[in-house]
């Protein structure tokens, strides 16, 4: 396949080849290649590479799919203006 | 400011209205969180007949199915919808947090039905990011609720029913379908969609795959080959097929980030499409006040979505006290209706997802217990 032409992730502008090299320099979770690569931390937040990175290292490291790890959800689960959650902070005061 | 709500339904799909729905009718209130403008989820955008019985309003369309359980949320007072709504965060203190028209919410509601449904599967193939290349939901997002006939001459990837109605409604469009490649040997979805296909002679290449795409600046073609009996591409197969358009209908994964924030225990079942949340006879997951239904715990059917929504809908409202009696009962009578949606051969890929994760909170109840 020619992987150089084969976008895994979207939003980060991230080809096969690209995740494919973390791989093989042995990175072997969806978290570790999200550190080095921001493989999903676009703006679809990895619902469109998540799954694929996740067949790459399934096949790779021969792990079935159901053990694959997930990477950690983190709130918010979309991309929202910092001054939402500045003007949130400076209304309601502290957690209250 | 915190919000406190009864009932917190996440996501006004066909699940979430019909759990909003069963709840308020027991005198719950309840609150939706809607992300789009409008209410509906992909009802909106169905403009075809449903299956099932009756009280799954077989034989309407399911953009007619939307409209009446939209309006008959907008009539309750006990159910308050607010669009432009997204949830995007679950606490471990209970707290939902939510973005509505550039404001932070905070709500803290007494139960959580989790509806928020699914995503669409991605393909990996080089030129996959060529403009002209759609998930099969964005073109019949621009198709049926945009009205802009989204593309000259198509080729569709997948032959499950969402493939087949898409092609079927690009067809309608006056939208020309240059065939349907699918990579299992066989059909996936019902004959009723793929015989009305192929009567319009479209072809549908069962057992091939999307080789290449390629064009200068937008999709101008795609190379497809045949596949074997491994999934493995079979050299010398491959045809060049000229197109505008190429519309993935690869299937759809639950879309579970919220579930997984809110901790509940997940699992991969490859039936029910990808992870999905543990969850009980009520659908409750395995944090206490925290229900999931819909396509969210296992992608299936809007009907059977409906059922699940409502089933989660009076096990949350029976909890909380508001008629207990009643509840329980209509809470049997839905899951007899799932039991008998789930009872044909569409059924048994389902139904073996579903003992998977039963299985699993077995074990999990058993560890707990066995210290």
């Amino acid at each position: 396949m020619d992987d150089k032409n084969t976008i895994l992730c979207r939003c980060e502008d991230l080809t096969r080849e690209n995740i494919l090299d973390c791989i093989r320099a042995g990175y072997c979770t969806i978290d570790e290649i999200k550190r080095v690569t921001r493989a999903g931390m676009g703006p679809c937040q990895g619902r469109t590479c998540r799954m694929l990175i996740a067949q790459e290292l399934s096949a790779y490291y021969k792990i079935p799919m159901e053990e694959i790890m997930m990477p950690t959800f983190r709130p918010p689960v979309k991309p929202i203006p910092m001054g939402v959650l500045a003007d949130a902070y400076q209304e309601g005061g502290s957690e209250e | 400011m915190i919000r406190d709500v009864e009932v917190l339904v996440i996501g006004g799909g066909p699940a979430g209205l019909c759990a909003a729905a069963a709840a308020a009718s027991l005198g719950a209130h309840v609150l939706i969180c809607e992300r789009d403008y409008v209410p509906g989820g992909q009802l909106v955008k169905q403009t075809h007949k449903f299956f099932g019985s009756e009280k799954q309003y077989a034989g309407d369309r399911g953009i007619a199915i939307g409209r009446r359980l939209i309006e008959e949320a907008h009539q309750n007072p006990n159910i308050e919808v607010l669009t432009e709504a997204t949830v995007i965060g679950i606490y471990e203190d209970g707290i939902v947090t939510v973005f509505h028209r550039n404001q932070h919410i905070k709500i803290r509601p007494k139960r959580t039905i989790i509806t928020t449904g699914a995503s669409e599967k991605f393909l990996a193939f080089p030129g996959n990011d060529l403009p002209g290349i759609y998930g099969a939901g964005a073109v019949q997002t621009l198709m049926n609720v945009a009205g802009v006939k989204p593309a000259e001459k198509v080729l569709m990837v997948g032959a499950g029913n969402i493939g087949l109605i898409v092609s079927y409604q690009l067809l309608q469009a006056g939208v020309e379908v240059v065939g349907i490649v699918e990579a299992a040997p066989r059909i996936g979805g019902y004959l009723v969609h793929a015989s009305k296909i192929r009567r319009a002679g479209v072809p549908i290449l069962t057992g091939h795959t999307v080789k290449e795409a390629y064009g200068k600046d937008k999709l101008e073609g795609v190379i497809v080959c045949k596949l074997d009996e491994k999934f493995q591409q079979i050299s010398g197969t491959e045809q060049d097929i000229p197109c505008d358009t190429l519309c993935l209908a690869v299937g759809l994964t639950p879309l579970t980030e919220l579930c997984w924030q809110a901790g509940c225990e997940m699992a991969f079942i490859r039936e029910l499409s990808g992870h999905v949340p543990l969850v009980d006879e009520n659908l409750e997951t395995t944090v206490p006040g925290i229900y999931a239904a819909g396509d969210v715990s296992g992608i299936e059917e809007a009907s059977s979505a409906m059922v699940e929504g409502r089933l989660a809908g009076y096990a949350a409202a029976g909890s909380l006290g508001y008629e207990p009696e009643k509840a329980h009962e209509r809470r049997e009578a839905a899951a007899a209706e799932l039991s008998e949606l789930r009872s044909g051969p569409t059924g048994e890929k389902i139904l073996a997802g579903l003992e998977k994760t039963a299985a699993k909170l077995a074990a999990r109840k058993g560890e707990a217990k066995g210290c």
